[in-house]
């Protein structure tokens, strides 16, 4: 377990200071960079503007900057918010809650419906059910996020008047009901891409697993055929789900983004949005930078999940 | 059990009804955007102020008007032409590069192999959507601009492929004849390895215009894409959020555009993957 322990944590170490490279060439080699801010106002002089690349240290040379960058990302220094001036770690710790609340939300949601359709679909194989779904998945997987959210303030709130179209809650309002009529909406649509992901996995696991020697031996013995998918099969086949967790955070993460778009939910996507809108790099460069290293983490901890849960992964 | 023996068969019937819908669905897509706008009796940028609004089926407008009164139908038509435009040449682009990065880390190995691969997972570490706007709102908006960042974003996945599927080939007995034949490194790359290749390359292409016609809509829908007057699903879009109210259609119309293309896309993507690659195939 050591072994693979160290393994893995070294290729991770390695990925983080790629992913820090990667990060830091777009956002210094792009036309622009980190100037053009300044630049567009039409009152700044050469001269001003020598001045403030000098003062933000964006006059030296690109490895030099980059690595006393990276250097105090390790020490927990990601810059100030052009903006406001505010440390770029506090900005985002500031609307990670609202973007952790939606994607759990949603990830639980995901995982209920798509177990079990999953499951379903791979125990009755072909049948009308199981045709449907794979059909259902593979539009919901083609239905464009932002859209299927709009359609959902249409038909909730202006149509219906369910439920309320934007926003985390109502001002004045915090009451736990509140939260989760605010919350509804846009958990159901970022739950409608990531269900149909888990329901595909999850059925492709339940077949790998149904043809397996043990399912024979115990439908052999004459254990019911209820009892052999519950105990033996399902166990077996949910045990790999764990690495999908890991596998579809990008995914979770990007499709947070466009959900909170729509919704004008405050959290780390329409932060993003209104950075780049802004050119406030450092916020940019630092939700690029937590997002990636989130994704990073994330496969880390699923990898080493599965490996204390299947014994078999450590070996290999 | 007894479905056992014709479940395959119906199997491939479905597979290929939904690869056979998608084809023909592209095909009509395609034909209508870029013919379709000539049988019109309107143009996509006329404005009609005393049109505005009118709801689909109402009048002379097939599918209505906008909040200026142009007409619905000619501008999904053009709309319609730039997101199949984007999402093909994305694609092609996209591939290119993939296969390049893919064939050379899987031909040459090694160091050079490892450091082109370990940049591959890095560059999959950001999510998609991040990178492509924070590109995006970099560089000028535009239909180049647009498919050249789509292309930057969604080569990584191919070049895993070819990287894979290069690695093994050239062990095996074809490639190494041709070595000891004397046929030089790219010669083996694009004659022998590449074509042997091309089943799971078609499927990812195949997957990767949806992908691209997705993303394109979506930037464009944030106002870094494809910018008025040229129309594109996405930014048809962006304008029709305000308008959800009084005029749904106008949000309505693009999105079931994009759903549309989008899905048949993947179900022809599905399809050829059955057909084309038993071992990939998906139960």
């Amino acid at each position: 377990m050591s072994g693979f322990l160290a393994r893995r944590l070294g290729q991770s170490l390695v990925l983080l200071v790629l992913v820090s490279m990667v990060g830091f060439a777009i956002l210094h080699l792009a036309p622009g960079g980190p100037m053009s801010q300044f630049a567009s106002g039409s009152d700044m002089t050469q001269e001003d503007l020598d001045r403030i690349a000098e003062q933000l240290g964006l006059n030296r040379p690109l490895p030099v900057q980059y690595a006393e960058w990276f250097w105090r990302m390790l020490q927990g220094d990601w810059g100030r918010s052009y903006r406001d001036g505010e440390a770029v770690l506090n900005v985002i710790g500031s609307h990670l809650g609202a973007t952790l609340q939606l994607m759990l939300t949603a990830t639980l949601l995901a995982i209920i419906i798509g177990v079990v359709i999953g499951t379903l679909g791979a125990i009755r194989r072909h049948s009308i059910f199981d045709t449907l779904a794979t059909v259902g998945a593979m539009i919901a997987l083609s239905i464009p996020t932002f859209w299927f959210g709009l359609v959902a303030i249409y038909v909730f709130s202006v149509w219906l008047d369910w439920l309320p179209s934007g926003n985390r809650f109502t001002p004045g309002d915090g009451s736990p009901l509140d939260l989760l009529r605010h919350l509804i909406l846009p958990a159901m649509v970022l739950a409608l891409v990531e269900t149909a992901i888990w329901s595909r996995f999850m059925r492709s696991s339940m077949l790998d697993v149904v043809n397996q020697d043990y399912i024979r031996t115990a439908r052999a013995k004459g254990v019911p055929e209820a009892r052999i998918l519950l105990r033996h099969a399902f166990r077996n086949a949910a045990l790999p789900m764990i690495t999908v967790l890991g596998l579809q955070l990008p995914t979770l993460l990007g499709g947070a983004l466009v959900t909170e778009t729509v919704f004008t939910w405050p959290g780390m996507g329409r932060l993003f949005l209104d950075s780049i809108s802004y050119r406030d790099y450092p916020v940019v460069m630092g939700i690029l930078m937590f997002s990636a290293t989130l994704v990073l983490l994330g496969s880390l901890l699923a990898d080493l999940l599965h490996a204390v849960a299947d014994p078999r992964i450590r070996l290999g | 059990m007894s479905l056992a023996l014709s479940a395959p068969a119906f199997r491939r019937f479905r597979r290929h009804r939904l690869a056979a819908f998608g084809a023909a669905t592209i095909v009509l897509l395609t034909l209508g955007c870029f013919l379709g706008p000539f049988l019109l009796p309107f143009d996509d940028t006329t404005i009609d102020v005393m049109n505005r609004f009118a709801p689909p089926l109402s009048g002379a407008h097939v599918l209505g008007t906008d909040e200026l009164g142009r007409d619905m139908l000619a501008r999904l038509m053009m709309g319609g032409r730039v997101s199949l435009i984007v999402g093909f040449t994305a694609m092609a682009i996209g591939m290119a590069l993939g296969i390049l990065v893919g064939a050379v880390a899987g031909f040459h190995g090694g160091w050079l192999g490892a450091a082109l691969m370990r940049f591959v997972d890095a560059v999959l570490c950001f999510p998609t959507i991040f990178l492509l706007l924070a590109l995006a709102a970099l560089v000028s908006p535009g239909l180049l601009s647009i498919i050249i960042l789509i292309a930057a974003t969604s080569w990584m996945d191919v070049a895993r492929i070819v990287e894979g599927q290069v690695k093994s080939l050239r062990e095996r007995d074809f490639a190494v004849a041709a070595q000891v034949l004397g046929a030089s490194d790219a010669r083996i790359i694009v004659h022998e390895l590449v074509p042997n290749a091309v089943a799971p390359i078609v499927v990812a292409a195949t997957l990767n215009v949806a992908r691209a016609i997705l993303l394109e809509s979506y930037v464009s829908f944030l106002g870094y894409g494809i910018q008025p007057p040229v129309p594109s699903w996405g930014n048809m879009l962006n304008n029709a959020q305000i308008y959800l109210t009084s005029a749904p259609w106008l949000a309505i119309l693009p999105g079931l555009a994009i759903t549309l293309a989008v899905t048949s896309f993947n179900f022809l993507g599905d399809g050829l993957r059955d057909a084309l690659d038993p071992r990939m195939r998906a139960r």
